[in-house]
């Protein structure tokens, strides 16, 4: 191990370290533009350099590999000098714009130009002129203010996996462009905002809408996937102004998906905000006593055989708890938080989860997916088997319909014949499979929400235990969800209890008349076709789906409007926290719950949020760990049985829109019609 | 030089933009032999001489048909081949005149006389440096550094390298090129390569 001596300080760095990399492990901060650790190195904007013995001139240190017995200086009157110099030269073509700026406040250049910048400039010369660029609803661009330091083409070209951006031209005369000024089609292209460090790229909706420092910064966590990533909700007032990614290793690095980070104008449209009830059949807005009244006035006149609960796809704990207490005591033993219809039981736990972990994909070698488009169920994931795919020595295998991933996918087959085959040992890649140190298999909810998906569900159980994909310290079985509460409810045990109905027998009950009242706790991907006989009362945030056929609506908090829990696929347990109040006369989920109960007469004594906890707590100890993974056991699951050879399919076909809030968002809307356009496009099939 | 394998002549009007683009089967044949000189995998180290032969078929500019055709012949992102094809100035992505026509006007060939082969060209072409001439036949622009210091200054048509000129052996040139002719490349002067001027003043004794 190379050992340095920076600022006559010794460190030590791990061999293939750099000199900037030293420079940070002895606790010197160097500024930088183009390097950014994720990255790889370009060293073109010259900012981080330093003095180092020996050698005749500064030296750039991202890209400098440190070397043992290295004596360097990073706060010499020479860097000072050289960085001074490196900082007048990319303020020469820079505008002096920032107090119209979105960067304002949050600018790498405008923070290193406080410290090492001129206060005034000795250019005498005009400006070199840019055309701004066109790169699609989400980036907006000024490239007058770009200083060349290539972060966003390296993300989409290394990260991304979609070669869309590029330089041209050469010297002064560089542009960051398309060339063809058409949209980026990367779902993960918002980073780039990010990770561009001044004013060049920005976020098209919140272009010009806010000031950073005016804006209350909320930790929370995203629900529109199931991976969780960590987010901030920067809000004004009671408006939600942008989301951006958090830093957690585990589970989103420092990227952010584009559905969660843009879909936010969705939260301000189409909102129910104030109770209401069917009266000759129309709803019309009524106040809280009397929607709860007249629910629960219909709740004690049927049979609790005859009522059903729904949870939706981005139902928090917290509401679940009080859906199961309700349940309970009702007596109702129809209760199913599967919307999809997906046959994933309880028990064990291993059969719904991402048991190999986000973090853990960067330890598999070998990856079999099967019935799922990983780049729209949860882009991170498929980011996460980018980045393994990287470093080489890492196959993946599809069953399934070909798309493409951004990295070589080898495919065996559509459907359950060639799944049939592999669990089998019938096909090669099954020894591939046991051959493999860490072998992992992804299984979609495509493939397990049709009718014979317990049988899918067995076989894969089955291919799990020929290859062995659970092994000593590794267990290589994952479900990929799309929906932020299914494990949530799974976990918490929202399942038909004994002599209860599931999805179908639910649905199929409404049809017959046998299911009168169904509550929808958010529920908005069942064909309303299949609940409008019964009596619906709709919990939700937006007039989507379900609303029109409702009985009662209650409107409820969305994501960024309540303190709550979350459980994402790998079976993280995540809290989210209130940035802004629900609109008009919603509230929260679970304090709806709990005074409806009190209406019907069989009150859940949980009256705090804490006390909802405690309880959660107690049906799930794993719940209680916020942001911990208790691994999950294994054992038997699925149900064998015949299959349909049909294909297996994703369950997004449109990655922009998928739940009541990206539905409602114009800016998804955008990006949607895009997308279709460009894959018509693709088909050459126009019209 | 010989002139690459494809190029049209006698010279017509620009070449227009077009909707799609494909080599001739000669020179498709043409590219199979560049793209064998590469190993497997590094296909895409073949961009540059297969943009010079896209060139070459289409008139003397690459619409971004044919950009995209030599990207999707080499495996690559589109993007990537207009930056290659941006980033050298031997490569027109706009629409300009089938010959080129390019006088060196770095300092040496400026010391030694570029303003007046500039001049000339102008006189000849009708154009400025950056544009084409009014027929649609000729581009001509000012380029760095040929690498001809030798013989400055140096006039660079299509593939040949015009040396040792004055005003008058420039217009001689350009007005032979104009007619369709095509002139004995190399110094104009009359001197065997780039040896000295004045005749040889060392190695004497070896032979001619
Ligand atoms: S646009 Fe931003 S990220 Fe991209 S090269 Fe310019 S300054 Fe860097
Ligand atoms: S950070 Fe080192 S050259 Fe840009
Ligand atoms: S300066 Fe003209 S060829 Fe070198």
């Amino acid at each position: 191990m190379p050992k340095l001596t920076i600022d006559g300080e010794l460190v030590e760095v791990p061999p293939g370290s750099t000199v900037l990399q030293a420079c940070e492990a002895a606790g010197r901060e160097i500024p930088v533009f183009c390097y950014h650790p994720r990255l790889n190195i370009a060293g073109n904007c010259r900012m981080c350099l330093v003095e180092v013995e020996k050698m005749p001139k500064p030296q750039a240190s991202c890209a400098l590999p440190a070397a043992d017995g290295m004596v360097v200086r990073t706060n010499s009157p020479l860097v000072h000098k050289a960085r001074k110099g490196v900082l007048e030269l990319l303020l020469i073509n820079h505008p002096l714009d920032c107090p119209i700026c979105d960067q304002g406040g949050e600018c790498d250049l405008q923070d290193l130009t406080l410290f090492y910048g001129p206060d005034k400039s000795r250019f005498k010369e005009n400006k070199r002129p840019v055309a701004d660029k066109y790169l699609g609803p989400l980036i907006s661009t000024h490239m007058t203010r770009c200083i060349h330091c290539t972060r966003c083409i390296r993300f989409l070209n290394e990260i991304a996996g979609v070669e869309e951006l590029g330089a041209v031209h050469r010297g002064e005369h560089m542009e960051i462009t398309t060339w063809v000024e058409a949209a980026l089609s990367s779902e993960l292209q918002g980073n780039i905002i990010d990770l561009c460090p001044v004013g060049a790229l920005n976020s098209k909706p919140y272009e010009y809408r806010a000031r950073t420092w005016e804006l209350k910064k909320t930790e929370s966590v995203d629900v529109l996937d199931a991976v969780g990533a960590s987010i901030r909700i920067d809000s004004r007032g009671n408006e939600v102004m942008r989301i951006l990614p958090r830093l957690h290793e585990e589970v989103n690095e420092e990227w952010l998906a584009d559905k969660s980070r843009f879909a936010y104008d969705g939260l301000k449209k189409r909102r129910l905000d104030v109770p209401m009830l069917r009266k000759a059949g129309k709803l019309e807005p009524v106040d809280w006593k009397t929607v709860l009244a007249a629910v629960a006035e219909r709740v004690r006149a049927t049979d609790p055989n005859r009522i059903a609960f729904l949870i939706g796809d981005q139902v928090d704990c917290e509401t679940m708890v009080l859906v199961k207490e309700l349940a309970e005591r009702l007596g109702t033993p129809h209760v199913e938080c599967r919307q999809d219809g997906s046959p994933l039981g309880t028990r064990p736990r291993a059969q719904y989860r991402f048991n190999t972990t986000i973090a853990g994909i960067e330890q598999a070698d070998v990856c079999l997916l099967v019935g799922t488009n990983p780049r729209f169920e949860a882009p991170l994931v498929n980011a996460r088997i980018r980045k393994r795919w990287r470093r080489g020595g890492f196959t993946v295998g599809r069953i399934g319909v070909p798309f493409d991933l951004t990295y070589p996918v080898q495919d065996l087959g559509a459907g359950p014949p060639t799944l049939e085959e592999v669990a089998h040992g019938w096909h090669s890649f099954a020894e591939k499979l046991a051959a493999a140190e860490r072998p992992m298999l992804i299984l979609g909810t495509g493939a397990l929400a049709r009718p014979d998906g317990a049988a899918i569900l067995s076989l894969a159980h089955r291919l799990a235990e020929s290859v062995r994909l659970v092994r000593e310290g590794w267990n290589g079985f994952n479900v990929l969800h799309t929906a932020a509460a299914r494990v949530g409810g799974l976990e918490l045990g929202l399942v038909p209890g004994p002599g209860g109905r599931d999805l179908a027998g639910i649905l199929d009950g409404i049809e017959r008349g046998e299911i009168e009242l169904v509550f929808s706790i958010g529920v908005e991907e069942i064909d309303p076709k299949r609940l409008e006989k019964a009596f619906v009362v709709h919990l939700g945030t937006h007039g989507d789906r379900t609303a029109p056929i409702a009985s009662a609506i209650l409107p409820g908090a969305a994501y960024t409007e309540k303190n709550a829990t979350w459980v994402n696929l790998e079976g993280r347990p995540q809290r989210g926290r209130l940035a802004v109040f629900p609109p008009g006369e919603a509230k929260e989920d679970w304090r709806i719950l709990r005074a409806l109960s009190e209406a019907i007469g069989r009150t859940v004594p949980l009256d705090t949020l804490a006390q909802v906890r405690m309880r959660m707590a107690e049906l799930a100890p794993q719940l209680g760990e916020i942001d911990r993974i208790r691994p999950a056991e294994w054992g038997s699951f699925g149900r064998a049985g015949p299959v349909d050879p049909a294909p297996f399919t994703s369950p997004i076909r449109d990655y922009w829109r998928t739940c009541p809030i990206s539905r409602a968002s114009s800016v998804m809307a955008e990006c949607s019609a895009l997308a279709a356009a460009r894959a018509r496009e693709a088909t050459g099939t126009h019209g | 030089m010989s002139a690459a394998p494809g190029r049209p002549q006698p010279y017509g009007a620009m070449a227009p933009d077009v909707e799609s683009f494909a080599f001739t089967p000669e020179n498709l044949e043409e590219a199979k032999k560049i793209l064998a000189r590469y190993p497997a995998g590094r296909q895409a180290s073949a961009v540059l001489p297969l943009l010079h032969l896209a060139q070459a078929q289409h008139g003397g500019w690459l619409p971004k048909a044919a950009l995209d055709y030599v990207a999707e012949f080499l495996g690559m992102a589109k993007i990537r081949v207009y930056e290659v094809a941006s980033f050298y100035d031997m490569f027109n992505t706009e629409p300009v005149g089938r010959v080129q026509v390019r006088v060196c006007t770095t300092t040496p060939c400026w010391l030694c006389g570029s303003d007046a082969v500039l001049r000339a060209a102008r006189e000849v072409l009708g154009c400025e440096p950056g544009e084409s001439s009014p027929d649609g036949r000729f581009f001509l622009r000012e380029f760095e550094c040929l690498g001809a210091c030798a013989n400055a200054p140096v006039l660079w048509i299509d593939d040949d390298f015009y040396e040792d000129l004055t005003y008058e052996r420039a217009k001689a040139v350009l007005e032979s090129v104009v007619r369709g002719e095509r002139p004995t490349p190399g110094p104009q002067s009359g001197r065997k390569g780039s040896m000295p001027a004045g005749g040889k003043t060392t190695l004497l004794e070896v032979g001619e």
